[in-house]
């Protein structure tokens, strides 16, 4: 829901108060609660999926360690440093926010953007090789003769491998989406920030757009050793 | 026309600005943000809704009146008491008293002038008119048949029906759902208006909360099951396919997660209304305030702990069942400390027999067979004995309609004077609550005995098994009873916002802010803002004449 992180904002030249709050305090105190109320319904929406994902984990360990092994680790590497570094230029986009540094926060705004499109980009390369490898689950899925890491002469079961690929492409999809709504976010921010209508006392949409942004962040945090590292050996 | 004739009953003087007065039209009700006029809102479209399911209840009981299979086919059957159960708990229940009663009360009774998110709000009604109309298109165009628990692989894999429509419209309204949980929770932190402390609130907030918490916690879970539902019927993919290596179990895990908490969505509000209600008419505060709040927390924290007792025939282990079945016995707690704190309110109370008290009554009975019929069902034995069965059906309708119908009914009656500025005429009210409690028992209660006996639910013909038939046609002619008792009220309340006679600000001498402000309220709720200085339920004092002007304080 984009729109949660646009709550309180839309009289933005009149950045003094909402006519049903008290006090700006108040105003932005509610704003950020909502912002983290709301991440916490998203941590239940992640948590599903990791949910199963652990299950089938357990379950079909060593042909998701052999499903795992062929994602690309390092374009998978490269963006948990593309997601990294977007996260500082966040936290810097707030500072400049709250130390009234319009260019430095228009700036940072813009790089944040830029990496989050480096990573999809990224994401994008890493379907594709997947599609061209037929790991993308359905009719032209194929998983054949690939060994089990540590278990020489053994097959990973390629209908297990699907539901890891299943589990991949749902996962990473529903976390694509979720970087494509924050780059939606982070536009209005940029726009709004050209206009000047941030200033230290009122750039509330920067803070909880930043919240929303790491929150993603953190998601991918946790997806990419999952996904990508289970069974990566020195 | 017969107004000409009841317009002395009209005050003489400018009605006064209010909420519903305040601008026409239209686009003056889509585009509002003002929580009241949401609720209002709300309030039509799950009447709507309601009475679409109703006539799905109603075709289901006519097919059994007979064993035979005479009225519908089969499939049309499974089709009925599928949509049945989607509309109703997706479209009816979970919105009924948060989305109505919870939005136009909460501000009110903690004594802000909105909730913290109005634009957010309105957005929550169109989520649900969204998920409706698509619950509609799919309803029209062929539904489903898959039971409301669209249960895998039956539903991914076999069924021919719309799985991937019904589902997405639940997804949307789920996030409807999400949104008023999420504003209630910030509006109930941060919106309290001065000398509104925690242990001030009314206990109708403290249900809200904790309504709250679990469509917070609980929604995303079935919203991300029904994307995988989605992806396994259109894609194939085996995750819940056991012939793929996915898990069926897996599926009513992660079902029964929200599922089962979604039932305390629909009661928890239920009880905050019934609270409101028995002290108010019986002049007491009520008896252990802190227990009746935190008990609504814990049963939202236990609700969370119990979901597999739906499971225990399903195949998952003993040990775990073992656990299930005792954390699903410790929902009982704080359930029985509610009705015994509601019980001790009554004791020594001035009860008044008003309409609203008529339907907390029927909440507290009805209720009570309920809460201990499902102690029945968490206990392994008899669960394994009467899964499936009627017994099933009964008890669930004995919370979901006997409590949390009840309770709504109740809460519509008590706050439509605040709700429309007018009264509803008492005499046809209390009849409507009698007809509604006789033909919900004759509805129901025959089905306990039906079940007890071994009658599966969810079957069309029963003529291998006539000796039922007696008990079915008892159940049908309650269901029409019952109808009635629906429409009543219904049609009482439309014609009281024309004819009804106007009511004062407080028609009930109640405690509580929303009392304190005009009937129907101003847009902004009060004219000054309320300084709160008295502790919740001070009917002692308010009916004590010679302190009547005195603001108490402690």
């Amino acid at each position: 829901m984009p729109d949660s992180s646009a709550t309180a904002v839309h009289e933005a030249h009149n950045p003094a108060l909402l006519h049903h709050f008290a006090e700006p305090e108040q105003q932005r105190d509610a704003a950020s609660l909502g912002m983290w109320v709301f991440l916490a319904t998203e941590i239940m929406f992640f948590g599903g999926l990791f949910c199963a994902y652990l299950i089938y984990r357990s379950w079909y360990f060593g042909d998701f360690g052999a499903a795992s092994k062929s994602i690309d680790a390092t374009l998978g590497a490269t963006n948990t440093a593309v997601l990294i570094c977007s996260s500082l230029t966040v936290v810097l986009a707030v500072w400049a926010a709250q130390t009234a540094r319009r260019t430095l926060l228009i700036v940072m705004l813009g790089i944040t953007m830029l990496l989050g499109l480096t990573f999809l980009g990224i994401k994008g390369i890493e379907y594709k090789d997947k599609f061209e490898e037929h790991h993308v689950p359905g009719a032209s899925f194929g998983f054949e003769n690939v060994p089990i890491p540590g278990h020489p002469g053994q097959f990973a079961n390629p209908r297990h491998a699907q539901i890891f690929f299943s589990l991949y492409f749902i996962m990473t999809g529903l976390h694509a989406l979720h970087m494509i709504i924050g780059l939606g976010i982070f536009s209005w921010l940029l726009v709004m920030a050209w206009k000047g209508r941030f200033t230290p006392e009122w750039h509330t949409p920067v803070e909880i757009g930043g919240l929303y942004w790491h929150f993603v962040d953190i998601v991918w945090i946790y997806l990419f050793p999952l996904l990508y590292l289970i069974d990566r050996h020195p | 026309m017969p107004s000409a004739i009841l317009q002395p009953a009209i005050p003489q003087t400018v009605e006064r600005e209010n909420y519903l007065n305040k601008e026409y039209g239209v686009w003056s009700w889509l585009l509002t943000t003002d929580h009241k006029r949401i609720a209002l809102l709300y309030l039509l479209s799950i009447t709507f809704f309601f009475f679409i399911g109703g006539f799905f209840a109603l075709l289901i009981r006519l097919e059994l009146l007979t064993p035979a299979g005479d009225l519908v086919q089969a499939d049309t059957y499974n089709k009925l008491f599928t949509m049945h159960g989607m509309v109703m708990v997706f479209f009816f229940l979970i919105p009924s008293i948060p989305a109505v009663l919870g939005n136009f009360l909460v501000p009110m009774m903690i004594g802000a002038k909105d909730l913290a998110f109005p634009r957010i709000n309105l957005i929550s009604w169109y989520l649900y008119i969204i998920g409706g109309v698509m619950m509609l298109h799919c309803m029209l165009t062929g539904g489903v048949d898959t039971g409301w628990t669209f249960y895998a692989p039956f539903a991914t894999n076999f069924t021919n029906t719309k799985i991937v429509e019904a589902g997405l419209a639940i997804f949307v309204a789920g996030f409807s759902s999400i949104l008023t949980g999420l504003n209630f929770v910030v509006t109930i932190h941060r919106m309290r208006a001065p000398g509104m402390t925690w242990s001030r609130l009314p206990l109708f907030i403290w249900a809200h909360y904790a309504t709250s918490i679990i469509q917070l916690l609980g929604t995303p879970v079935i919203a991300v099951t029904i994307v995988m539902v989605a992806a396994e019927r259109v894609l194939h993919l085996g995750i819940f396919d056991p012939k793929l290596g996915g898990d069926p179990l897996l599926f009513q895990h992660l079902f029964w997660f929200y599922s089962h908490p979604a039932v305390y969505i629909m009661i928890l509000p239920a009880m905050g209304v019934v609270t409101e209600i028995i002290a108010c008419f019986s002049r007491k505060r009520i008896f252990g305030y802190s227990f009746v709040a935190f008990s609504s927390i814990a049963i939202a924290v236990f609700g969370f702990l119990v979901w597999a007792h739906h499971m225990f025939v399903a195949g998952v282990s003993v040990y775990s069942a073992l656990v299930f079945s005792f954390l699903s016995y410790a929902v009982a707690l704080p359930s029985a400390i509610k009705v015994f704190n509601w019980t001790a309110t009554l004791y020594k109370g001035s009860i008044h027999y008003d309409a609203p008290m008529l339907y907390a009554f029927g909440f507290l009975g009805l209720f009570t067979i309920g809460g201990l019929t499902g102690l029945f069902l968490a206990a392994l034995g008899i669960d394994v004995h009467v899964t499936d069965t009627y017994f099933v059906v009964a008890h669930f309708h004995y919370i979901m309609v006997g409590g949390a119908v009840m309770g709504y009914l109740g809460g519509m009656h008590f706050w439509w004077p605040k709700i429309s500025g007018r009264l509803y005429p008492e005499g046809w009210a209390r009849l409507a609550a009698l007809i509604v409690f006789i033909g919900f028992n004759l509805t129901f209660f025959p089905q306990f005995l039906l079940g007890y006996m071994g009658m599966p639910r969810r079957y069309y013909d029963y003529s291998h098994m006539p000796e039922f038939q007696v008990l079915n046609v008892l159940s049908t002619a309650g269901a029409t009873v019952l109808g009635v008792g629906y429409l009543l009220p219904m049609i009482y309340f439309l014609w009281s916002m024309r004819y009804g006679k106007p009511a004062s600000d407080n028609p009930w001498n109640a405690a509580g802010l929303e009392w304190k402000t005009a009937s129907p309220p101003p847009t902004f709720n009060f004219d000054e803002e309320p300084v709160v200085t008295w502790e919740a339920y001070n009917y002692e004092e308010l009916d004590a004449p010679h302190k009547e002007e005195v603001p108490v304080a402690r």
